[in-house]
């Protein structure tokens, strides 16, 4: 047991792939039935609130996305995610309401594992802290406005909020850019889903 | 160990200190950045962040690079050159190659470079620990490999006789780090989504700690507690009973990051317990060690580097117990997503490793520089500034991590979590403050032994320095 082979081959790969297949792939194989959608397929429908950005920030949104479709809400989604990564939001926001702790209270419905079986979660965004609160069931808890002053700066509509300013989001003018209207589509969009 | 076996034989140069010197710089470089930009991160708690409107500066962005440049920077860097300097002593043969070695070094540095200027750029990837962006991810995993290909070759070549055991941990690391980088950075990226992917981002953010860090920290742990103890480790059988346990149970417990979350409940149970698990055998490597000591305790007080290194120890068997407690539901339900969890990652990542590498660096870089150190006053200050910075911060982030959760729980509103966390958010500033003015000693003290005069003896025993 203190040669070349057992130590890399043994302890390196083997024990890998056991608590590989243990933690890693029995969770795929549990969730094997249950479709992965693709992005198309969950823009099918543009939600009310995407519908509505086109309304409250019409030229803005002509000007970056034309009309609402299933192809521009697919974009704004896909870009928002993006965004989201880039600036970390995940790393203070988590993404899934936990059964314990009054969580469902406080948040939403739990989440279950066929709510993230969609290529908007590759890769899912679940967080580990909560520096602000859980986002999954954000949809429609604000206004679009809210959310977008809100981004511009926290403080204006959240007095007691920590959250930076992304104000490199508007122009000159505070109006938002392509990608704060993503931003806002995207965090409309979360919990969009469920039925309240 | 016996005192043969690490004795450099008499003509041809077995370590290349040379690579050791630059690979140290390196970590030195990134542990200033990494520090820097923790720093200025915990300002944004305050609502005083001090580059606010910066878009390339944004402080979601800046976290990043603190976190990646600490693992990758600054630990993976000093680990290297810990490798470079222990392999070749304990196996009596060079590097396969020393210009691969440069190399990888270059390589290396090149890919740091690349992250943080990706990161800032908005490139990031959002695998925790992993937000290496995606470009950068395949230069990382073939430096990975032509590295453990050149380290491998020396352990290989004078395998027939039996390994000592650094060397068995270092092998099950080079297995290890390859396979659980690729796992993590591309899994659930391109093919897992959802509950199944965070089973498998789980699984990256503990094996980064427990199948790269750990093993390779331990390894380094075996070669230079004996050398600088000069006795053999206490026991052998202890040894093989600590090493077969971390490789059994560390690989199956990632999921224990998303406790109550849609991931399966089966891979939840199992993780707590394989946690649980570890500490039993985490007991065993300590018991180990401080059996090593017994005897030699003063060595606490004489030798700085035997200092760093046991109250890293002290800190693992901590980190470790706490652990086997925060893992359990119970502990979950108030503490998870909390400051808690950030105090935990401190001790784990800094007051371990990083404790540890400090002592090899008080080992190391007077013998890489060829020159004793100019003040050692000014590392035993560091020492003392690290040790209750950290300390503070531990405590501080703990006990925010409780407030928090109970707050949370109770459904008090939101703002008042935060209103009550604020308290605790300015301790772990100035604790942070403690910390980096530690730090800033210690790099002028690097700069300055490297530029000081020439030793006129080869190097000066570390045992006189504190």
């Amino acid at each position: 047991m203190e040669r070349f082979g057992a130590s890399f081959l043994i302890a390196g790969v083997l024990t890998f792939l056991l608590g590989f297949f243990l933690q890693g792939v029995m969770p795929i194989l549990t969730l094997r039935d249950v479709p992965i959608e693709t992005l198309e397929e969950i823009a099918k429908t543009p939600t009310a609130d995407f519908v509505q950005l086109s309304v409250d920030y019409s030229a803005e949104f002509e000007r970056d996305f034309g009309e609402v479709s299933p192809q521009s809400f697919a974009e704004a989604l896909d870009l928002g995610r993006d965004l989201y990564i880039a600036e970390a939001c995940w790393h203070c926001h988590s993404q899934f309401v936990r059964p314990i702790s009054n969580e469902d209270i406080r948040f939403g419905a739990v989440s279950t594992a066929e709510e993230y079986q969609n290529e908007m979660f590759l890769p899912h965004l679940f967080g580990t802290r909560r520096i602000g609160p859980d986002l999954i069931r954000e949809a429609g808890k604000h206004s679009n406005d809210w959310q977008m002053a809100h981004l511009y700066d926290p403080r204006s509509v959240a007095p007691y909020s920590i959250m930076p300013a992304y104000v490199w989001y508007f122009d000159d003018y505070q109006r938002p850019l392509r990608e704060a209207l993503a931003l806002v589509a995207y965090v409309q969009w979360l919990g969009s889903w469920e039925t309240k | 160990m016996n005192e043969s076996v690490v004795s450099t034989p008499p003509g041809g140069r077995l370590v290349n200190l040379d690579l050791v010197r630059w690979h140290l710089g390196g970590s030195a470089v990134f542990l200033a950045i990494s520090i820097v930009g923790g720093l200025a991160y915990s300002f944004q708690f305050h609502n005083l962040y001090p580059f606010e409107g910066v878009e390339l500066l944004s402080p979601g962005r800046v976290r990043m690079v603190h976190t990646n440049m600490a693992a990758y920077g600054f630990i993976a860097n000093a680990f290297i050159a810990g490798m470079l300097f222990a392999i070749p002593r304990l196996t009596r043969q060079p590097i396969l190659s020393d210009k691969l070695g440069w190399f990888i070094f270059w390589a290396w540095q090149a890919c740091m470079t690349l992250t943080i200027l990706g990161l800032l750029g908005g490139y990031a990837q959002a695998i925790e620990w992993g937000e290496t962006p995606i470009f950068v991810d395949p230069l990382i995993l073939v430096g990975l490999v032509l590295l453990v290909v050149n380290l491998s070759v020396p352990i290989f070549k004078s395998a027939e006789t039996g390994l000592y055991v650094s060397l068995w941990y270092f092998l099950a690391a080079f297995g290890w780090t390859g396979l659980v980088y690729f796992m993590g950075n591309y899994l659930p990226q391109f093919w897992v989504p959802g509950a199944a992917g965070a089973a498998i981002t789980g699984l990256f953010i503990h094996d980064l700690v427990g199948l790269f860090v750990t093993p390779i920290g331990w390894g380094l742990m075996y070669f230079f507690v004996p050398l600088l103890l000069r006795k053999p480790i206490w026991s052998h059988a202890l040894s093989l009973i600590g090493f077969w346990g971390i490789a059994f149970f560390y690989p199956m417990q990632g999921v224990h990051h998303f406790l109550f979350s849609p991931i399966p409940m089966y891979a939840q149970y199992g993780a707590v317990v394989a946690t649980i698990a570890i500490e039993a055998v985490v007991l065993t490597v300590l018991v180990n060690f401080f059996g090593t000591l017994h005897g030699r305790s003063d060595a606490m007080r004489g030798n700085l580097a035997i200092r760093w290194f046991y109250t890293g120890m002290v800190m693992y068997g901590l980190t470790c117990l706490q652990c086997a407690f925060q893992v359990t539901l119970t502990f979950q339900k108030i503490i998870h997503f909390t400051d808690w969890v950030v105090g935990h990652a401190h001790m784990v990542m800094f007051g371990v490793f990083g404790f540890w590498i400090f002592g090899m660096f008080v080992e190391l870089w007077p013998r890489a520089v060829g020159r004793a150190w100019v003040h050692p006053r000014l590392l035993s200050a560091h020492y003392w500034l690290t040790f209750s910075g950290l300390a503070l911060m531990i405590i501080d982030l703990t006990a925010a991590g409780l407030v928090q959760g109970y707050l949370w729980a109770n459904l008090a509103p939101w703002a008042e979590s935060l209103d009550a966390s604020a308290p605790f958010w300015w301790v772990r500033s100035l604790a942070g403050l403690v910390i980096i003015s530690g730090q800033a000693l210690f790099l002028w003290e690097l700069w300055a032994t490297a530029r000081g005069p020439a030793a006129a003896t080869e190097f000066v025993p570390v045992g006189e320095v504190a």
